[in-house]
């Protein structure tokens, strides 16, 4: 069984920027040992001369001209339709400096 | 008036003059009102935006006559959407209370071509929140009923698009396969799902899951009706970098097409109704002019390791832009599956993990690419099972997140290969559940998977069933 530990969870939910309640961090800390265990069956494969693959198309720095396309950008007020939280044109946002 | 199974049928209706679109979109809506409260395969239902076009599409009807089935390809055609899809100026929630009052200020590319090519928009389809899911019950917005037998699940995560075809409440909708959820609710439903080569079809206004295995694909009642979809949906778009217009295959003309059999995909653990029922069908190909040949994929075990390895990593980068600051509610709202998935894929990239878990991943992924090219040398196409039972009961999985899990093993791989698949219906079980199998092909192989499956339906006298509530 993978060794998952409470603070383990702990750190993801801090680093996923999740809130966690006590009764989930237990289950999560045995559900996550259980799938972590069984996914690591991957160390079986000999991947010693396998070169990793990221994407399946076989695509490489496909590009386009670097100029705006009024048609399909957003208007200012669509922009800030989604919330509440807005001045002058800016999105207010949570503090980042303070603790 | 008798709603038409298919777009060939619709359109002849049209050009008899049985019925005019307002007409046609009163009786789906009658339908969903009446009976979609059993089901709940919609989130929204768009009445307003169906008749506003219903009405423009009429009018050009009226001026062109005929000429309008070439000027607009999907000419009436009712379609709803999986609620992954960005519809402008209509609700879209990934099914997720994160979501749940956001209306979005762009469509889809898929939205935008499917409505140009004359669609008309039914509503938004209910789903696994976040399209996490392979039964329908992960929606914050209650599980979708499979309509065959309401106590069973209709499969998921595209639970609702799928469920909305067998019900006829619509003619055709869409949805997204990751995982394989386009065809594990196809087959668990009893409608045609399509999954296209990765990169045919633009993801760009489809709410990410992760991003190297979503394609975005649809559910119709034949094989040639998911052709006509294809047609419109495909290609470059110049937002989506993974798309590029490429030359498909052709049907293999002048000798026999080979169907390959995946020894490892019919190994104990799954049903018995289900795998005789794929080699049923196999035996109907072989008894009239193809060729079955057995096959070898050796990773295939590795395949569901490799996609909860690196499904759950992209999924933790694609979930992290809904911090509730632009749109959209706070993350303490995710559901536990979506938190799961999040904090699972967190583990796997950390910092003394990325290696041995999403490295080793995505080098597994590398060999099973490498299978299906070996294969595909052999033999032209694969015909394997979509889910190893048929639908389960609603309850059945869901407090076990990993039995849940597995119900992916058959579809996951060709998400990781990047390559096409479709889930043809083909049956019922003794209890009445829909059994059907899966075509995979190499990359760019649709015309020859929407022909076979053609030659399947027509072979067979297939005759797409609805329920009758």
């Amino acid at each position: 069984m993978a060794d998952i530990k409470i603070k383990d969870i702990k750190h993801l939910a801090k680093l996923a920027n999740l809130s966690i309640s006590i009764k989930e961090t237990t289950k999560f800390q045995k559900q996550l040992s259980l799938i972590v265990s069984y996914v690591g069956e991957l160390s079986k494969v000999d991947t010693s001369n396998t070169l990793p693959t990221s994407q399946t198309t076989g695509l490489k720095d496909i590009k386009r001209k670097d100029l705006v396309e009024t048609k399909d950008s957003l208007s200012l007020e669509e922009t800030f339709s989604g919330t509440e939280s807005k001045h002058n044109n800016f999105f207010k946002v949570p503090a980042v400096f303070d603790n | 008036m008798e709603l038409a199974l298919t777009i060939e049928k619709l359109h002849k209706d049209l050009k008899e003059k049985r019925y005019s679109l307002i007409e046609l979109l009163d009786s789906y809506f009658y339908r969903i009102d009446k009976h979609d409260k059993k089901i709940n395969s919609f989130i929204t239902v768009s009445r307003e935006n169906a008749y506003l076009k219903a009405k423009q599409l009429q009018s050009s009807f009226k001026e062109l006559g005929d000429e309008v089935f070439k000027k607009y390809p999907l000419f009436g055609v009712t379609v709803a959407y999986k609620d992954l899809f960005l519809t402008r100026g209509v609700r879209t929630t990934a099914g997720s209370k994160i979501l749940r009052d956001f209306i979005p200020s762009y469509s889809s590319t898929v939205v935008k071509r499917l409505q140009e090519a004359g669609c008309l928009m039914i509503g938004k389809t209910n789903c696994d929140a976040w399209a996490h899911g392979a039964s329908g019950e992960n929606s914050d917005f209650g599980p979708v009923r499979n309509p065959w037998n309401q106590e069973y699940v209709p499969g998921g995560s595209s639970s609702g698009s799928a469920a909305s075809i067998a019900a006829n409440f619509t003619l055709i909708s869409t949805g997204t396969d990751t995982g394989g959820s386009i065809r594990q609710p196809a087959n668990l439903s009893g409608v045609v799902g399509f999954k296209p080569t990765y990169g045919a079809v633009s993801r760009y206004g489809v709410i990410a899951m992760a991003s190297s295995l979503d394609s975005i694909g649809h559910f119709t009642r034949k094989s040639d009706d998911a052709k006509r979809i294809f047609e419109v949906t495909k290609g470059e778009d110049n937002k989506d970098s993974t798309v590029k217009n490429t030359d498909y295959l052709n049907f293999p003309k002048g000798k026999k097409v080979k169907i390959g059999l995946p020894k490892e995909y019919f190994i104990k653990g799954i049903e018995k109704q289900v795998s005789e029922e794929v080699k049923r069908c196999a035996k109907i190909f072989q008894d009239n002019g193809f060729e079955i040949k057995e096959v070898s994929l050796p990773h295939t075990k590795y395949a569901i390791y490799v996609y909860y390895i690196i499904q759950p990593a992209e999924v933790s980068s694609n979930l992290a832009r809904y911090d509730g600051i632009r749109y959209g509610e706070k993350r303490d709202l995710f559901g536990e599956e979506a938190k799961r998935r999040i904090m699972l894929g967190t583990y796997v990239l950390s910092t003394g993990y990325y290696d041995a878990y999403y490295l080793k991943a995505m080098k597994v992924r590398t060999k099973i690419i490498e299978d299906f090219e070996k294969a595909f040398k052999e033999v032209d196409l694969l015909i394997t099972p979509v889910s190893p039972t048929p639908a389960f009961k609603i309850g059945e999985k869901v407090d076990d997140p990993l039995k849940m899990y597995l119900a992916d093993i058959f579809t996951v791989a060709a998400n990781i290969a990047g390559i096409p698949g479709l889930a043809i219906p083909s049956g019922f079980t003794k209890n009445n559940l829909p059994l059907g199998f899966q075509l995979l092909g190499p990359r760019f192989s649709e015309n020859i998977l929407f022909e076979t499956g053609s030659f399947f339906e027509k072979i067979t006298d297939y005759k797409p069933k609805t329920v009758s509530f």
